[in-house]
């Protein structure tokens, strides 16, 4: 007898249909993945479940009783528990606070009695490293994802919705967090997991529901399929997978030279601490690290936007003025900012945002040419494919095509070196594809790219050489034709890179070390 | 000099009163998210609706229950269009301050015309006298609503951090979609907090016209509502510190007054300015180190 089952489940908002008519099953002890693209309507169907949202049709059992889901309140009642992707906790509240929210019991607080109670469920299901009484803010993303989880034990959940838990974890936490979902079935909890993550699917489920706008194209029990299956049901299509370029065709001649920059924040952190690296001409080179960590900061100096205490920035040996964005635009410099929704002025046209970078070259005295705005526009849409006309507000067009008028706008003037932050964050496969190809492009014809990101697999597909930041720091450098996920996630944890063996040792790890928060 | 002294530290409490009880309505509204501007023309409504009632019942506490009422309705018309149907916090809150005190005025104006002196009570709140005729009697010798006060920090300040309540509270300025998922009526939390806020905005209003001047005039208030809303800040959202906040102002405000009255040879306007201008140095430096409610200003909407 399945513990859940929702029944042709229907969802619109607007115009955009999110969930047409579907049925998911959800049997005892079972690890079910509910796999798709971004878009595809799982974290609808799942807030539904959990009383975020009313359906407009369908229906939902549990136990084979038909429920009705007004609030949270009644899906916790009913025994679900939900883990979005962005953390329901209160940073400024201890992880025992946060875990009795709404479930104190009484009107008054026994700090020491409701510390205890935490800490007992934590033991019960074998929960170590979590401190009840430490702040949540103060926490690790790992240990903040267990203290959700925590909470939904606490409020004895069947039912265990995980939405995307792999996204902010380095492949150590998310390894550990893969043996916590398998114990939890061992105790009989049934846990859904979305993910468009295929290895994550075969890895740990028993049961896969593969939605594509908004429906369910396909079920399969794990066992039976593969990930080329899986992956073809996903995206409709067969996808071409992008090549990786091993061999080094990378000049020796250098594009980007960055050497010791420091930076330190208001209170004194520091951010940055003596970051030295080199792209050379026709290189990628990748920045791997765990979020908040210095990348940004990296980031935002890289593109003029951040003036370092110390440091000095060279683009083909001539050094740039710091924090200076018109300088590094004039040395072209492209820039792919990690929030593409502050790279374009959303009530700005398409065509305004697209020669925003080069006024100088469209207007005389002060005059702008929008004539000349609006043909340079109509290029770049063909040739970068960007899905709006000229005159299209910004804010109108989708993630994608915003994406897309940053990436023309970056890559149109034939950039000596690229600065691209977070360039697939968010995108469908397609989108993420067509990003990929277009830096492929830009190392091709020469330019020096310097390509932050938390995927990865993109950070190994795509560079020559990957350095991981940790607390400011480049901690490893590494060869991208023999890293491998793991030696990474070790750096990006902590651990330290033995240059002679070329192994990585990991250091232990207190609480917030591996958050690379300031301590 | 102790004499001196002790008329200074009398007058502090006294002073403070009307801030402080109008500073923690505030801190408990902040605490929910929500910047309630409304505070200054809720405070000039409330101290005029007391007196009224007050004058016409003969019945000072009616007017208290009329002041506190005045608080309640105002907090619920603030969270009406801030919580329930979003709107923005600084629009709603100086609406709200200037229809009060509009209505106030305007009221003011119907009952009582152009009268050249301010109708008083003919018997307001009286000090409670303790240990008067020794050193400390001018010290301690103070109006019911100022042991009131006094007595709702320690109170307030456990409710944030000791209970159900305050935890709730605290999570639904911090996060409230966190606080919705835990299954908190993120609504009725803040309408909640605009209820009791608002009772304490009321008082602190009523505290000038039933208590201190026993009188109602136009400037009653004077700026004594955005006093609390810097005090609020100074004291980092937090209860005691928010103490710490009214007394600081009190106590400037009761020295400039002693000094007028010595005959300092300064110009009355620069002592008048005193308690001010040290305020807003007072909130520079601490407003730097300020943590601000995460929500605050943030109306509430579930997606979808």
């Amino acid at each position: 007898m399945p513990v859940l089952e929702m029944q042709g489940i229907t969802k619109r908002f607007g115009p955009l249909l999110a969930n047409d008519q579907i049925d998911l099953t959800v049997e005892p002890n079972e690890i079910h993945a509910l796999l798709g693209e971004n878009g595809a309507g799982k974290t609808t169907l799942m807030k539904i479940l959990y009383g975020l949202y009313q359906p407009d049709a369908g229906s939902i059992l549990i136990d084979n009783r038909p429920v009705r889901f007004r609030s949270p309140a009644s899906a916790i009642a009913h025994g679900i528990g939900y883990v979005s992707q962005h953390f329901s906790l209160v940073p400024t509240l201890t992880v025992a606070e946060n875990i009795v929210l709404g479930y104190e019991g009484r009107s008054l607080l026994q700090r020491r009695e409701m510390e205890q109670i935490v800490h007992e469920t934590a033991q019960r299901f074998g929960f170590n490293n979590i401190p009840p009484d430490a702040l949540v803010r103060d926490l690790s993303v790992g240990q903040q994802q267990r203290v959700e989880i925590l909470k939904a034990l606490y409020r004895d959940c069947r039912v265990l919705i995980l939405d995307e838990p792999t996204a902010v974890l380095t492949p150590q936490d998310a390894a550990n967090l893969f043996e916590t979902l398998l114990d939890l079935r061992a105790r009989h909890l049934s846990v859904i997991m979305i993910t468009h993550k295929l290895e994550e699917v075969m890895a740990i489920s028993q049961q896969v529901t593969v939605l594509r706008h908004g429906r369910v194209v396909g079920r399969r029990r794990t066992s039976e399929t593969n990930p080329t299956d899986l992956a073809n049901l996903m995206v409709g299509r067969s996808t071409a997978a992008v090549t990786r370029k091993a061999n080094h065709q990378a000049s020796t001649a250098s594009a980007l030279n960055v050497r010791d920059l420091w930076l330190q924040d208001r209170r004194g952190v520091a951010l940055l601490r003596g970051v030295s690296l080199t792209v050379n001409q026709g290189e990628i080179v990748g920045v791997a690290g765990v979020a908040g960590n210095g990348q940004s900061e990296l980031v935002g100096v890289l593109s003029g936007m951040i003036a370092p205490d110390r440091g000095t920035v060279e683009v083909r040996g001539n050094a740039l003025k710091l924090g200076d964005p018109r300088a590094f635009n004039r040395a072209r410099v492209g820039r792919i900012p990690e929030d593409r929704l502050k790279g374009v002025v959303s009530d700005l046209t398409v065509a305004q945002n697209l020669a925003l970078e080069q006024m100088e070259d469209f207007s005389r005295a002060g005059h702008v040419d929008y004539k000349r705005i609006e043909q340079h526009a109509e290029r770049l849409i063909r040739e970068f494919q960007i899905k709006a006309r000229p005159g299209d507000r910004a804010r109108t067009l989708s993630g994608g095509n915003i994406q897309k008028i940053i990436l023309a706008r970056a890559l149109a003037r034939d950039p000596v070196v690229v600065i691209a932050a977070q360039p697939t964050r968010g995108l469908d496969i397609g989108a993420t594809e067509y990003v990929h190809q277009k830096l492929l492009e830009q190392k091709e014809r020469g330019a020096g790219v310097l390509l932050v990101s938390e995927d990865l697999d993109e950070l190994l597909m795509l560079s020559d050489r990957i350095v991981v930041m940790f607390k400011g720091e480049i901690t490893g450098r590494l060869d991208a034709t023999t890293a491998t996920p793991e030696t990474i996630g070790l750096l990006m944890a902590g651990g330290q890179q033995d240059r002679q063996a070329n192994a990585i040792s990991a250091q232990p790890l207190s609480g917030r070390d591996h958050a690379g928060l300031p301590t | 000099m102790i004499e001196f002294i002790a008329t200074v530290l009398g007058a502090t409490l006294r002073i403070s009163t009307p801030i402080l009880l109008s500073g923690l309505g505030e801190t408990l509204i902040e605490r929910a998210g929500i910047l309630n501007l409304g505070i200054e023309g809720t405070m000039l409504l409330a101290a005029f609706n007391g007196f009224v009632v007050a004058q016409t019942t003969g019945s000072l506490f009616a007017g208290l229950a009329a002041a506190m009422l005045t608080g309640v309705v105002l907090g619920l018309l603030m969270g009406f269009l801030t919580v329930t149907l979003g709107l923005n916090q600084h629009v709603s809150g100086l609406g709200i301050t200037l229809l009060a005190s509009g209505l106030a005025l305007f009221s003011f104006r119907l009952l009582y015309g152009g009268a050249s002196t301010p109708p008083s009570l003919p018997e307001s709140f009286r000090v409670i006298p303790i240990l008067s005729g020794t050193p400390l009697g001018p010290v301690l010798s103070q109006y019911g609503l100022t042991y009131l006060a006094l007595l709702l920090v320690p109170v307030l300040s456990l409710a944030i951090t000791r209970t159900t309540f305050g935890l709730r509270l605290r999570a639904v300025g911090e996060n409230p979609e966190a606080a919705d998922m835990a299954g908190i009526n993120v609504y009725r939390m803040r309408y909640l907090a605009l209820i009791i806020g608002g009772a304490l905005i009321g008082l602190g209003g009523a505290f000038l016209s039933l208590a201190q001047l026993g009188a109602f005039t136009h400037g009653i208030i004077s700026g004594r509502g955005w006093v609390a809303i810097a005090i609020v800040i100074f004291g980092n959202w937090q209860p005691v510190k928010v103490l710490a906040g009214a007394l600081l102002f009190g106590g400037l405000q009761a020295l400039q007054l002693r000094l007028q009255a010595e005959g300092v040879p300064l110009p009355y306007e620069a002592l008048l300015a005193l308690p001010y201008i040290l305020t807003i140095i007072a909130l520079a430096i601490a407003g730097r180190n300020a943590s601000y409610p995460a929500a605050l200003l943030k109306p509430y909407r579930r997606e979808g």
